[in-house]
């Protein structure tokens, strides 16, 4: 069954065609007419010529600070959310393990931001930090916690919009994290920490060197995921503050949206993709060197 | 000592339920108070202090919405586009997925690092080369413009999801179908699909929700008000300056139904999905 002489040679093929038809017009051939618009001072407009500039696109976007600005705030996004959701979803996993209670309405609970929409979702939290006193955070802050005396106006400043966008993106993001360290950790024969006990073990011992442990591969993978995740950052800042006030909030994406279907510039967009395409591909590469465990296979 | 021990950890045990709970309220009151949302009347003013249930309950906002233009024909454009997608999605990734699992060609290593690397790129790179061929090809307002590229974009994932399932599968019913004369499509359609619904199940959840949700390219590519999917005509119940967030919710309310429904049915398959994911990669 294995190998060839049952079938002719293009049986494989033709399992392949449709898939891998729609796979190449739509995947393979726009990351590589990308490269190519990037060398252009793009025309959209049908019947008018486009004047190849070489590399000045690039040149142009390294020295500009909207691009920097994009960048910085994603990897910023990156780092926070990641952090934020895999603390939390570890966390949100080891009690239910241990709490062992109604495991199935607790899974179904925190996951389900993770399945309604980014749409939706963006609007919601929209709502949520309305710069209203009676908006649900400002009311909370103010009237409940008293932690401000004056409601806060949240998408009127880069620092306070972006808080309600990690919020989202962290309150969204639990419940994935969640289920997968929660597989991994129903996973453990449960005889290992018993003979740790017997070994005399203590909570902690046995939770650093058994748990953590047998899960390393489970929180490499939620690791590399969500970093290509976080890169992808895009909807719930369009939605929420559109990149503004003053591109304060703007992510490398949503500059390349702007930049392209607002001011028609495809080329210094299709730029901007590709570096942002690079740089993903580049951590990710580092991220296979440095972390593939031996359990790891790809 | 034994029972003070035992009084000592069910304390904890008690402890840690309240704290998990305590997370479970915060992951739901988001979700709680655009339900509450939805049901208010005028809510271009909200309440103070937030209430979480109206004082009037009104299905006005719900009865609104749909009577709005496009806004039936929306739902029912981001349903056919979402079940046509799901029906290719899964079927083109289980014949790909079946080339790998049981096939030795030539170029098969090459193609399976150019699909798993270009996997890690962020999808919204390719918007403006996709949009350019989308034009070219007259696919702009066409429904097929999004069912085409919703296909296309996660087809390599759902085809290692379902390589990685196919391996799985005992060889021996097909080699005796092979030696009972049987060819590779009827093998392919009598015995590995039959044997595979619930991997084919998580795959058609997975690519009917991506597609039911999909928002920038069909903003971008749907300029026709009549042509609009679910998610673009939410999102155009925002107002300029004020926004009536019972009508926003009650419409997202609307599209979230279907995604509900899926998810409580098949929430073993999500389960399954994203656990084999994470074993097979």
């Amino acid at each position: 069954m294995r190998s060839g002489p049952q079938h002719r040679w293009y049986v494989p093929y033709l399992f392949l065609l449709p898939g891998l038809a729609l796979y190449v017009l739509w995947m393979v051939y726009p990351l590589v007419y990308e490269l190519y618009i990037s060398f252009f001072e793009w025309n959209i407009m049908p019947g008018q010529a486009s004047t190849f500039i070489g590399l000045q696109n690039y040149q142009t976007i390294l020295n500009d600070s909207n691009f920097w600005l994009a960048l910085r705030n994603t990897v910023q996004y990156t780092a926070i959310t990641v952090i934020g959701q895999m603390a939390l979803g570890l966390a949100v996993a080891l009690l239910v393990h241990r709490v062992t209670v109604a495991q199935r309405v607790f899974r179904a609970i925190y996951y389900l931001p993770v399945v309604t929409s980014w749409v939706v979702v963006s609007f919601l939290f929209q709502f949520l930090f309305s710069s209203d006193r009676a908006g649900l955070i400002n009311y909370l802050l103010v009237n409940l916690l008293h932690v401000t005396a004056e409601p806060v106006n949240w998408l009127s400043s880069g620092n306070t919009a972006w808080i309600a966008i990690y919020a989202l993106g962290i309150w969204k993001g639990v419940g994935w994290s969640m289920v997968i360290f929660l597989a991994a950790l129903q996973g453990i024969p449960v005889e290992l920490y018993e003979v740790a006990a017997i070994d005399g073990a203590g909570e902690w011992g046995q939770f650093r060197h058994i748990t953590l442990a047998l899960i390393r591969p489970t929180t490499l993978f939620v690791l590399v995921m969500l970093i290509i995740g976080g890169f992808n950052v895009f909807l719930s800042v369009f939605l929420i503050t559109g990149g503004g006030p003053l591109h304060r909030t703007e992510v490398v994406l949503s500059y390349m949206y702007d930049r392209a279907f607002n001011r028609l510039d495809f080329g210094y967009g299709a730029s901007l993709s590709y570096i942002l395409a690079a740089i993903v591909i580049g951590i990710n590469f580092v991220q296979m060197r440095l972390l593939r465990g031996p359990e790891v296979q790809y | 000592m034994i029972s003070a021990n035992r009084r000592a950890s069910r304390t904890v045990n008690l402890i840690l339920l309240g704290i998990l709970c305590a997370g479970a309220v915060i992951a739901m009151t988001p979700m709680l108070f655009m339900v509450g949302t939805a049901f208010k009347a005028n809510a271009y003013l909200l309440d103070f202090p937030p209430r979480f249930i109206p004082e009037t309950p009104t299905i006005d906002n719900f009865t609104t919405a749909i009577a709005s233009r496009n806004f039936v024909g929306a739902f029912l454009n981001s349903a056919g586009v979402a079940v046509a997608t799901t029906f290719f999605v899964t079927a083109l990734s289980a014949m790909m997925a079946y080339a790998f699992a049981r096939f030795q060609f030539r170029g098969k290593q090459a193609l399976f690092y150019v699909m798993l690397g270009m996997m890690m790129v962020p999808a919204m790179t390719f918007i403006i080369p996709q949009f350019i061929v989308a034009r070219s090809l007259g696919l702009p307002n066409k429904v097929w413009g999004l069912v085409l590229v919703y296909t296309a974009g996660p087809l390599a994932f759902n085809t290692f999801l379902l390589r990685g399932f196919f391996e799985a599968l005992p060889r021996e019913l097909e080699e005796s179908a092979l030696i009972d004369g049987a060819s590779h499509f009827t093998i392919f359609r009598r015995i590995i699909i039959p044997l595979s619904t619930p991997a084919l199940s998580t795959v058609a959840v997975f690519s009917f929700l991506g597609a039911w949700d999909e928002y920038i390219w069909a903003l971008t590519v749907m300029t026709d008000p009549a042509r609009r999917t679910l998610p673009v005509a939410i999102a155009n119940f925002r107002g300029a300056h004020m926004t009536d967030w019972g009508l926003i919710f009650a419409s997202s309310l609307i599209a979230v139904v279907p995604t509900v429904t899926l998810f409580i049915a098949f929430q073993r398959y999500f389960v399954q999905g994203l656990t084999s994911g994470a074993i097979k990669g």
